[in-house]
């Protein structure tokens, strides 16, 4: 490449780097380091010590509630995944060009609204006393606790994510090579088979990249767990929470954090590198 | 209407432009110069607890001094003091701090010495003219303005108040995944604590908070969950929540004006006291009219708008200001035990059935807020 071209590219290359730098690097970094400071009267004091680690790491609370999360973000993850697919399906093979833009719209619609108020929605469907439980009773029905368990912090997180996360895989199926499809047909391949054998793996990368998305915002919420589940069980989020109203220990929840993203970071290596594994030719 | 008369000439739109923006002009002249006029001349900055710088508590004084109040919102003396610590010195002019964080604020220097002859001591009763905390070395740093009981709130449909009279109400199968925990240690670990027969519940030997340890344990197969303010009230008011622990009329009170069949006692084995004191900031700019704040807040009318604050009723120690009460909602006064003969609220206290809520006094605080996230996650 010539040197001009290259110097022409520095424009479009110094402004995300920058942004990186200022936005996540640094803070980053910052994190990290006041994980080794102390706090004496409520206030952060520079130090290095390894107390925190130490005490955050040796903590049974701690591994349950990093437990919990890694489960509670996973299950939400693969759950969205397997619900979004045939609306995905729908949306691409199944409606009109016109319709499917109505649809993408719908989808993005519910970001319009705050989470939190989408949250706080659902305790009127899930409570015991709420819609659900008393269609149930109408019909006969005992009633099933939904609200302050996992299973309405599950229901959250589809909340957040599920919309989501049709949209990227809207996005996945839409550059699928038609003739593949119409190839499989052909040779007289069953919709269950063309779906697994030809529309899954060509676009592998975009389930993935979906779901690990929906991981990532799972793994992270802190209004969900709150809201729907009740607190009942911490999990990382309300873990940090709950070390800073300890006295200001903001060097043990920079611990929670730093744990946290280095788990995010290597689950997304390894998902990145198995969406992409034989796929370059 | 001819076609003649429909014409706008160049004239005309010129005249009408022109007069148009000369009365535009002036009018904007007189809005500008009255908005001139009408602009505080002063803010006080205030962190505080949700409501305390809302129009029914502070228009009045807004009105009279010609000035703004601008309020930063905090829930929990944690949070109060990240909010101070990561500020610059001076950022606020008015500090709302719960009383057991106050000898921190003034530890750490966040707070400016108050002069007790500025305010009405005299009028207040006896218990708050010198509370725990706000004297340091003889000096005065916070000013009691207003309290509250902390005990067993219920829904009085399903429990009854002989029942929610004893904190053993909350292991009562009937309740099972019925029972909330407002989510902070310090007072659903001093309620235990008064189970146990503490009499001073935040200061306790080893055995005795090895003692605490277990009891509470013993209680959470029967937590429905650990809720903040927003989460209680909703699961209060849905019938989610039958018994909740760590909270009082502060939430029910408010509950209740709405029509939910809701309630708080104080049970027989004693409940906590929660107190709210006004402190100056430290280096604020603004310390003679923060000093009038404080003394609009303690005066019989400031007391009385405080006891019926919409966000959250509470008690408060003026005794002038329970007179004044008496006068302009005398069934308020009634409701929250402000009463002028009979059995007062204040008897409560006196009587030794109230303690007041303290940070841990042998244990370190992460002692206790770590077993309250182990307490979460059995």
């Amino acid at each position: 490449m010539s040197a001009p071209v290259k110097q022409r590219r520095w424009p479009l290359i110094v402004p995300p780097l920058l942004w990186q730098l200022v936005f996540f690097v640094l803070p980053l970094l910052f994190l990290v380091v006041i994980s080794f400071w102390s706090i004496q009267n409520f206030k952060l004091e520079p130090d290095f010590t390894l107390k925190n680690w130490s005490t955050m790491l040796s903590r049974t609370t701690f591994w349950s509630a990093y437990a919990y999360t890694w489960k509670l973000a996973f299950v939400a993850a693969f759950g969205c995944s397997l619900l979004a697919f045939p609306a995905a399906y729908s949306i691409t093979y199944h409606l009109s060009e016109s319709m499917r833009r109505i649809a993408v719209l719908l989808l993005i619609i519910p970001f319009f609204t705050s989470y939190l108020v989408r949250v706080y929605s659902w305790q009127v469907f899930l409570s015991d006393n709420g819609i659900i439980n008393s269609a149930l009773s109408l019909l006969g029905l005992d009633r099933i606790p939904m609200l302050n368990t996992a299973g309405g912090t599950l229901i959250g997180f589809l909340t957040l994510c599920l919309p989501l996360v049709v949209l990227i895989q809207v996005m996945g199926m839409s550059q699928i090579d038609r003739s593949l499809i119409e190839a499989a047909r052909n040779l007289r391949a069953g919709p269950w088979r063309t779906v697994y054998e030809v529309i899954m793996p060509a676009m592998k990368a975009s389930l993935v990249v979906a779901w690990l998305f929906a991981f990532i915002l799972c793994f992270g919420d802190f209004v969900s767990p709150v809201y729907l589940g009740g607190g009942a069980s911490p999990t990382l989020s309300t873990l940090i929470t709950d070390t800073t109203k300890s006295g200001q220990q903001w060097p043990r929840a920079a611990v929670v954090a730093i744990m946290m993203i280095v788990t995010l970071m290597a689950t997304s290596l390894v998902a990145v590198r198995y969406a992409y594994r034989g796929g370059r030719k | 209407m001819s076609s003649q008369s429909n014409k706008f000439s160049r004239r005309d739109f010129l005249k009408t432009t022109v007069s148009g923006t000369a009365v535009s002009v002036a009018a904007g002249g007189f809005f500008i110069t009255g908005a001139a006029r009408a602009q505080p001349q002063a803010t006080l900055n205030m962190l505080a607890w949700y409501g305390h710088a809302e129009p029914d508590i502070v228009a009045e004084f807004e009105a009279r001094n010609n000035c703004k109040i601008k309020p930063k919102y905090y829930t929990g003396g944690d949070n109060m003091l990240a909010l101070i610590a990561q500020s610059p010195i001076g950022t606020y002019d008015l500090i709302l701090s719960d009383a057991e964080y106050v000898p921190q604020l003034q530890k750490a220097g966040y707070i400016e010495k108050l002069n007790p002859k500025d305010y009405p001591f005299d009028d207040f009763f006896p218990e708050f003219q010198k509370f725990p905390g706000h004297w340091q070395g003889g000096e005065l740093y916070s000013l009691i303005t207003r309290f509250g009981f902390l005990g067993v709130s219920y829904n009085t449909e399903a429990v009854s108040e002989k029942k929610a009279r004893s904190y053993k109400v909350f292991w009562d199968p009937a309740y099972k995944g019925k029972v909330g925990h407002f989510d902070w240690y310090l007072p659903n670990m001093g309620q235990i604590s008064l189970l146990n027969g503490s009499r001073a519940p935040f200061d306790l030997s080893g055995n005795e908070f090895a003692k605490l340890k277990s009891v509470l344990t013993s209680l959470r197969p029967q937590a429905a969950g650990f809720f903040d303010y927003g989460g209680t009230f909703s699961g209060l008011k849905s019938g989610q929540l039958q018994l909740v622990g760590g909270i009082g009329d502060w939430i029910t009170g408010v509950l209740k004006k709405s029509g939910a069949k809701v309630d708080s006692v104080v049970p027989d084995e004693g409940g906590l006291q929660w107190t709210e004191s006004f402190c100056i900031g430290k280096n604020s700019r603004n310390q003679e009219l923060s000093k009038k704040f404080l003394q609009y807040i303690s005066s019989p009318k400031g007391q009385s708008k405080s006891a019926r604050m919409v966000a959250y009723p509470a008690m408060v120690p003026n005794k002038k200001g329970w007179e004044l009460l008496n006068r302009e909602d005398p069934a308020e006064a009634k409701r929250q035990g402000m009463v002028l003969s009979g059995k007062s609220c204040i008897d409560d206290i006196r009587s030794g059935k109230i303690r007041f809520r303290e940070l841990p006094r042998r244990q370190n605080i992460e002692d206790w807020n770590d077993f309250w996230s182990d307490y979460k996650n059995a």
